[in-house]
Order: structure tokens, then sequence, then C-alpha cells
């Protein structure tokens, strides 16, 4: 690896970026590891490109810290900075040719002999041979990987990727993600990707971080945020959730109590967030399966019964959304595996799940259920 | 019915072109009138073929020393105002300030106001000041009218500018001196570059702001407008013809560089593209 | 792993700087702005205000003499008594010449902008061609066209539209045909600019929902064209109504127009007061027109 400048992390420290009344972060703190690569997720205006921008130096910090390693580089001017960004459109300079928009940064640091590493530079990202062209005559794939190049060849400690597959299409961006991944473990370089996809998030980056109206939701693996997510937000953000409203009552052995919509029901005290209080019961929607009544419910699992109010086929899975007797509706994805026939619409049955795939989140008292199905949007409510 | 449709489709086309000619008829004039030798001084109508107006442009020689003139005054004052425009265009697009609905007023009315109330009121204020009249008075005149158009040709060209083209280059390692001279400057250059021709235009051209504030200086179209009582010189279509098919020429040359730029451009590698999709 | 192991390192991490302030900034638009600002103040805006104190000066007071501030506002209607028909027939021409430019004007920008294809640039540049030749010289050259020996004059004799002694040159026809060619390509360039930005497909879906092509233009195009409209007749009609050029060379003194009576009175009679007093109406009545005009185009649908 070519690390010849000091090791280190990337760090925020109670970073705040106020825009008049309008605060864009809010008192942010993480440490990205160097050599990781990272992703900042949340819908528009959550602030995760504000933040970007701060560590580019594109914008001013109202307050707080940017660190890399143990220097602070909030005041630095941008062109003072070890870190390198792939805008978003990526903003190819169109009247320079590929080679000279990639050979940029080296020419600006007084280098003179730019060619290998040019040409090195446009292997690395599949383009040799296009060094003459301009970049109105790419492809917007073509274009993202000269975006790519030219931020890399700085060796930047930090590259920063804003919205980097945005303009792309379906199938070019699944095939970017891969090459960008690919990339990054190629060069070691850590890379803070700030995306609203998180799809894109998930399949790319080690560590997610979830902001919501300036504030980091939740930070973690992809895996870990998926399977326990430590709020609402995050439940609904990441994938689709049911969200029982209800109350825990305490510990009782290794499980929390959870009384909900009159019924009783436990989750495992390693997967309940609070223990008491007014808490959501969640179940993301393909832990749930669907049986003809209480007696076919395997033991050790919980359930809540209904009629089935909606059933959407498409194609690897079925979509049923069941009502339960007090009215809400559950989301349940039924995978298509050729185990167990289609359901039909009004059909009387009893959804369950195993606790340990069940998690217990802090609820505003008052707030009701949030199965919110069928909604791949991330909810309103979020900053904007 | 087939040709009530035939006409409906086409007529708009039909008038257009009936219209350019009533454009251009006037252009064929003083082409076939720079050819003519007329029968008197006061005629302006085709007499016989000649090329000697041609052979000798400046058979007048005042004529010629009014073109020459002009096109002093027009580089003068060319100069001058798309410094003036280009630095006020920056400012209004890339800064805020106050005051900025009086500066965008200031820069709007000279091209509101009638030329012939800005030429009277130079005229009252070099009289009222005691400031005799001449070349330099002229270029004050042209520098004030062309920096508007100035500003406006700047300011449209630099606000469809993406500002994060600056953003990337400071953020690859350009100062804001380096942002400026290798981004900011290359991108906005044609439109500087039209402002400057459009002055130059402007200037060449202007005949009732100078005819207020000239004094004794003749500019090309004061001795145009001087003749047109005593008797025009067919030279005066010599040099007519001749700026038009020159700015023709430029207008040609320039679109042709273009095209060419792009063809050549394209004709260009098609290496890679094989390696790029086989290598991944 | 390979690629960037290679690389040699860049020559030094850039050293920290000490925090810039955007301060630094503050002054700049002003220094940008100060050299034309003061130029346009100086050389547009302080001659305004000297016009208008030179239209107050006692008019019996002469250039060799000086004049004396009198706060003379009899000057005004004194100069409208006596040269209101040359701002009465300055209107009227440049209004004439504007319908008769819009007539021809709006079939070439919605050509030029829809029909065109690839000739497109082809017909802009021969709009603006014009442009490239003297304004006088152009002028002049309808003096040969409108000639009482022209081939134009003959065959309108031929059939019967002028009589046997019938002439163009020196007529109001000629001052308005010379207004019309001399700025119609101020109104054409605007609305191309509109129009050019016309979905086609917008007058299909308007075909498509009944509407005649008559209806689909009134209804959708003029419209959408209204921007560029609302510019172009501007840009034609203010310098249009300031000329003087046409009215002299094409017309008689039985033409001349606003312009000429105020060109004389500078240069000629060297009568200031006059004169300032003159211009001064002349830019009221433009802007009143302009304003009202802006006002109606603004706030109503037009049609």
């Amino acid at each position: 690896m070519g690390h010849e400048t000091p090791a280190g992390d990337l760090r925020l420290a109670n970073l705040t970026k106020r825009f008049g009344v309008f605060t864009a972060v809010d008192d942010l703190s993480l440490t990205i590891p160097q050599g990781s690569f990272f992703a900042l997720l949340g819908a528009s205006g959550c602030g995760k490109t504000t933040t970007l921008r701060m560590i580019a130096g594109l914008e001013q910090p109202t307050g707080g810290q940017v660190l890399l390693g143990d220097r602070d580089i909030a005041g630095l001017r941008p062109y003072k900075r070890p870190v390198n960004t792939v805008f978003q459109s990526y903003a190819l300079f169109p009247h320079l040719d590929i080679h000279e928009n990639v050979a940029f940064g080296l020419r600006r640091r007084g280098i003179r002999q730019v060619t290998d590493q040019v040409e090195r530079m446009l292997a690395l990202v599949q383009l040799e041979g296009y060094g003459r062209r301009k970049p109105a005559q790419l492809s917007g794939g073509q274009q993202q990987r000269v975006a790519l190049a030219r931020a890399l060849i700085n060796q930047p400690q930090v590259l920063l990727l804003d919205e980097p597959l945005g303009a792309l299409d379906l199938k070019l961006r699944r095939q970017m993600q891969i090459e960008l991944k690919r990339i990054q473990t190629e060069v070691g370089i850590t890379f803070v990707h700030v995306t609203h996809d998180q799809e894109e998030a998930m399949t790319m980056a080690d560590t997610v971080a979830v902001m919501n109206a300036g504030r980091i939701e939740q930070l973690g693996a992809p895996a870990e945020l998926y399977e326990y997510p430590a709020t609402a937000f995050v439940a609904n953000f990441l994938g689709q959730s049911n969200l029982l409203a209800g109350d825990a009552g305490g510990h009782s052995g290794g499980d929390v109590l959870v009384a909900a919509h009159g019924s009783r029901f436990s989750v495992p005290a390693g997967r309940a967030r609070v223990d008491r209080g007014p808490v959501f019961l969640g179940v993301r929607p393909e832990k749930l399966h669907l049986v003809g009544g209480p007696d076919q419910v395997p033991a050790g699992h919980q359930h809540v019964g209904g009629v089935v109010s909606d059933a959407s086929y498409v194609g690897v899975s079925t979509q049923y959304l069941v009502r339960t007797a007090w009215g809400s509706e559950l989301s349940v994805f039924a995978a298509n595996s050729g185990v167990g026939g289609q359901l039909a619409v009004g059909a009387t049955v009893t959804a369950h799940w195993d606790p340990r795939h069940a998690f217990v989140l802090p609820r505003e008292s008052g707030a009701d259920d949030q199965t919110a199905p069928l909604l791949d949007e991330p909810p309103v409510g979020v900053a904007s | 019915m087939r040709i009530s449709r035939w006409v409906a489709d086409r007529w708009v086309m039909g008038v257009a072109l009936l219209v350019l000619f009533y454009l251009s008829l006037p252009i064929l004039v003083v082409a076939g009138l720079s050819f003519n030798r007329p029968s008197s001084r006061l005629s302006y109508d085709f007499n016989e073929f000649t090329l000697d107006n041609w052979k000798q442009p400046c058979a007048t020689s005042d004529m010629c020393d009014a073109v020459v003139r002009s096109m002093e005054i027009g580089l003068i004052a060319t100069v001058v105002s798309t410094i003036l425009g280009t630095l006020m265009a920056f400012a209004l697009v890339r800064h805020g300030f106050r005051g900025r609905s009086g500066i965008n007023g200031l820069i709007f009315l000279p091209m509101a106001t009638p030329e012939l109330v800005m030429g009277t009121s130079l005229l009252a204020l070099f009289v009222a000041a005691g400031v005799p009249q001449g070349f330099w008075t002229i270029v004050i005149a042209h520098v004030m009218f062309c920096v508007s158009f100035v500003v406006v040709t700047v300011k449209a060209r630099l606000s469809g500018m993406d500002r994060r083209l600056e953003e990337a280059a400071m953020d690859l390692y350009a100062s804001e001196w380096q942002t400026f001279r290798r981004i900011t400057l290359p991108l906005v250059l044609p439109g500087i570059v039209a402002a400057a021709l459009l002055a130059f235009s402007l200037s060449f051209d202007d005949f009732i702001i100078t005819n207020f504030n000239a004094g004794t200086t003749v500019t090309f179209p004061m001795y145009v407008w001087g003749a047109a009582q005593r008797g025009i010189p067919p030279q005066v279509n010599v040099i007519g013809t001749a700026m038009f098919v020159i700015a023709l020429l430029l207008v040609g040359a320039s679109s042709l560089r273009g095209r060419r730029a792009r063809r050549a451009a394209l004709a260009a590698p098609a290496v890679g593209a094989g390696t790029a999709t086989s290598r991944s | 792993m390979t690629a960037l192991a290679q690389l040699p390192t860049s020559s030094g991490e850039p050293a920290a700087a000490p925090i810039v302030r955007r301060g630094r900034y503050k002054l700049l638009p002003y220094l940008l702005l100060l050299p034309g600002a003061a130029w346009l103040l100086v050389f547009f805006a302080l001659p305004l205000l000297q016009l208008a104190a030179a239209s107050l000066y006692d008019p019996s007071g002469s250039l060799s003499t000086g004049y004396a501030m009198t706060w003379a506002f009899g000057n005004y209607p004194d100069a409208l008594q006596a040269y209101w028909p040359h701002f009465v027939r300055s209107f009227a021409y440049s209004a004439i010449a504007l319908v008769l430019a819009l007539l021809m004007g709006y079939p070439l920008a919605y050509a030029i902008a829809q029909k065109a294809g690839r000739w497109k640039n082809l017909l802009l540049v021969a709009v603006v061609a014009p442009m490239f030749t003297s304004f006088l010289v152009r002028t002049l050259a309808w003096k040969t066209i409108l000639s009482d020996n022209g081939w134009l004059v003959g065959l309108l004799r031929d059939v019967h539209l002028l009589g046997p002694d019938g002439r163009l040159l020196a007529t109001p026809v000629a001052v308005v045909l010379g207004l019309t060619y001399n700025f119609l390509p101020f109104l054409v360039l605007p609305l191309y600019a509109s129009l050019e930005r016309l979905d086609y497909r917008l007058l299909e879906a308007a075909n498509d929902l009944y509407a005649s092509p008559l209806r689909a233009f009134q209804k959708v195009t003029l419209p959408l064209s209204m921007p560029g409209l609302i510019a172009g007749t501007l840009l034609f009609f203010i310098p249009a109504t300031g000329d003087y050029i046409n009215a002299e060379l094409l017309g008689t003194p039985n033409q001349y127009m606003i312009g000429n009576v105020i060109d004389s009175a500078f240069l000629v009679r060297l009568d200031y007061p006059q004169g300032a007093a003159l211009s001064f109406l002349l830019m009221a009545a433009i802007l009143a027109i302009v304003f009202v005009y802006l006002r109606k185009a603004g706030t109503e649908e037009v049609l």
C-alpha cells in the first residue's frame, strides 16, 4: 500500500453547520477508520452532503473540528487538504481533454512528468486510449470513471464521493458499485460515500451511518443496521418494518416483555434497545410467516391473527397485507420458493415469527403502529 | 386537400424567405453599387460597371481617414468597455453586495434609453463642463453605451457556468488564482470575446451619439452622413461591402472551426473501447 | 494493489495554513463594480441631470453668451406647442413600422426556430447579416431601391399601384419601410430565442386536444412566446421612435421626426434649452409607453 503519508483516521468532532436559522449538520461526531469504505446514508436534505463539503473544505463549519490523524483541517482551504472529491454529476472540466482532466491535480502541485501516472490511472478505471477525448464525448459511466481517476491520482488520504452513481441508469449503477468496491480494495484509500440509495450503501460500505435532520441515527455494519435498527427512523429507512406500538414491562429471565394490543410478547434482552416504557415491537416483513391458524405456529414462535387484505405477486415473492384485529396492517413477504400455496384475499391467517428476529425500539408515547407497508421511498417527516 | 395541406405546411417558411430577401436586399444593392461608376455625384442609380472603386478604395482620402479613426475609437472603446463590463459581470454573478438592484438599473437603463437622449445629455454635460469635444469624448461616449452590452453578454455566459467546476479545481489543489486562470477564464472567454466583438461593432457603427459628441472629428458613419448631402463617393459602398464580407468570413471561420474540432475529436481514438469491456 | 503503489509520492503534503477569513472577499465586489459603475454614473446618469438642468435654462441665452438657470418650466409647453406634429409623427411612424415588423418578424422567427432544421444557423446568420455593414450605408441603399428610376417604382407604376408620377422616395412610405428594415433584427432575435424553446410536442398535444392550428397558435404558441415578443417589441420601438436617420435620408422635412428637430436644436440652431426639453419629453413619453405596456403585458392575459 502506498501510505507514505502519516496514518490517520478521519474524525469529525462536534461538527456543526448552520445556514441562518437552519441547522444542516447538528453537533456531529464520528470516526472513520483509515482504509474503510464508509457510507453516509440519508434522504435529501439530511445534511450528508453538507458534511461531505465540510470535509472537502468547500463549506466552512460553524463549529467543531475535522481531524485527519491528529491534525485539524477544518480551517484549511480545499486545495490545502489531502482530500479529493468525486462530485455529483462529476464536474469534469469541459474545455480540457480526459488526459488533462486527470492530470489537473498533479500539475497544480507542480509535477511536470504526469503522462505515466495518468496512463496508469486511466488503465485502473479501464479507460486506456481515451486521453485525447473531451468529457462531452464520453458516456455517463465513462465520465464517472474519469472523475474517479481524476481524484484518485492524487493519492488522497480520503476520497469523498457525492452521490457518484446518481446520474447513471440502474444497470450501470450496479456495475459501477462493484467496480468502485474493487478499486477501493485495490488502492486502500478511505472512501466516504454519500448516497440516498440504501441498497447502494449496503452493498458497498463496510460501515454505514444513517443520517436524519443533521444527526446520525445509527452507525454500524450494514447487516447490523438492518437486523437490529436503533430507531424507528432507521427501521423504516433501511428496508421496511412492522412496528407495533406497545409498552415494555421489564425483564423476565433473558427476555424483555412487551404488551401490545392486548397481547403479550417477549424479545431476547440483547435485541431490546429499552426495557421499560413505550416501545415499538419490530419485525421485518420477510421474518413473518403466514399459517392457517394458531395451532400451526411452531414452538417458541410468537404470533398475531388477521385477515389477508391484499396480495401482490412480485415474482421473487408475494407481498401480503394482513389486517389485524385492532385494524393495523402488517406487511408480510413470502418467498416464492415453491413451498406452500398462494393465499387468497379474505383468508383468515396467523402471522408468526421467531422472537430472536424481533427487536424493541424506544417509542415516543402516543405514537401508533408504524407498519407503513409497500413504502419504498423514505417516510415523510424527514427534514428537507 | 393535398395541395392545401402542402401550403399549410410551408407558407410560414415561404413568408420567412421573403422577409429574409427584404432584409438582404440592401446588402446586394451596396455590393452592386460598389462596382458602379455613378453618372453624377448625387445619383444613387446604377450606371456603369467598373472595378475602379475596388482598385482605389482610398481615392477620397478623407473617407479612409474616417475609417481608420473609427477603427481606433472602436478598438479603444472595446478594450475599455470589455474590461469594465467583465469586472461588473463577475461581481453581479459571483458576489453578494448591497445595492444590487441599483447597479442592475444602472446597467439596464442605457440599453433602454434612446440614443438621442444619451447623445444630447452627454453633449450638455461636456458643454457645461467646458470639455472640448473630439476623439476622446467619442471614446468616452462609446465606452458608456458598450459597457451594458458587455455586462449582459458576459453575465449570460458566467451564470451558465457550473460552480462545481471551480470547486472541483480547488479540490484538486488549484489555488483561487489558478482556478480562475485554468478553469473560470477559459470557460468564460467565449462570452468575453463575443462581448468584445459586439462592443466593437456597436462602436464602429454608431452615428447618433457620436454625432452629438464628435466636435470636428469625423468617424466613418459621420463621413457617410455628411457625404449624403454633398454626394456619396462610390467607395463608400466598397467599404460597406468589405465590412460585410469580413464579418461574414469571421462568422464562417468560427463556425467551421467549431465543427472541425467536433469532428476531429469524434474521430479520435476508438482504442480502449475494446479493452474496457474485455477487462471488466 | 499495483497501480497506485508504484506511483511516485507527491511533492510533499500541502502545509497547514491559517484559517482563511472570508472577510477578505467582502470588498472585492465593490472593487469589481467601481470602475464600470463610476463610468456609467459620470457619463450616463450625471449627463441626464445636466440635460434636465439645461431644459430649464433661460431660453433667451445662447451658447456664446452662456445660459442662466431660471427654472424656465415654460420651455416644455413651448417646445411641445412648436413641435407636437413631429412627436405625433415619430410615434405614428414607429408604431406602423412595429406592426409591419411583427407581421414579418413573427413568421420569420417561428420558421427559423421550428421549421428550419439544419438550416437554422444559416438563417440566423442571414437575419443578423445586415448588421455586419454600416447602418448608414444600408439606409442609403434604400435610396437606390426606392429611386424614381428604379425597378421597384417602375413595377408599381406598371401595375398601377402608383400613379405615373407616383414615387416612394421622399414619402412616409419610404421612412416607415426604412425603420422597419433597420430595426427588424432586434425584434426577430429575442422572439426567436423564445420560440426556439417552444416544445413542438405542446402543439401536437393541442392538436390532439381538438385545437385548430389557429387556436393552437393563440392558446399555446403566442402565450409561450410572450417574453420574447415583449423584449423584441421594446428593442424595436425604443430606437425606432428616437431615430432620425431614416427620416433624413429617405424622407423630406415633411417627414421629419422628433429626432430631426432635436438634432437641429443642438447642432444647427444651438437652442440648448429647447433641445434638452424635447429630449426629455421624448424620454418621458417612451418610458411612459414602455411602463404601461409592461404592466399590461405582464399582468393581463393577452388576447
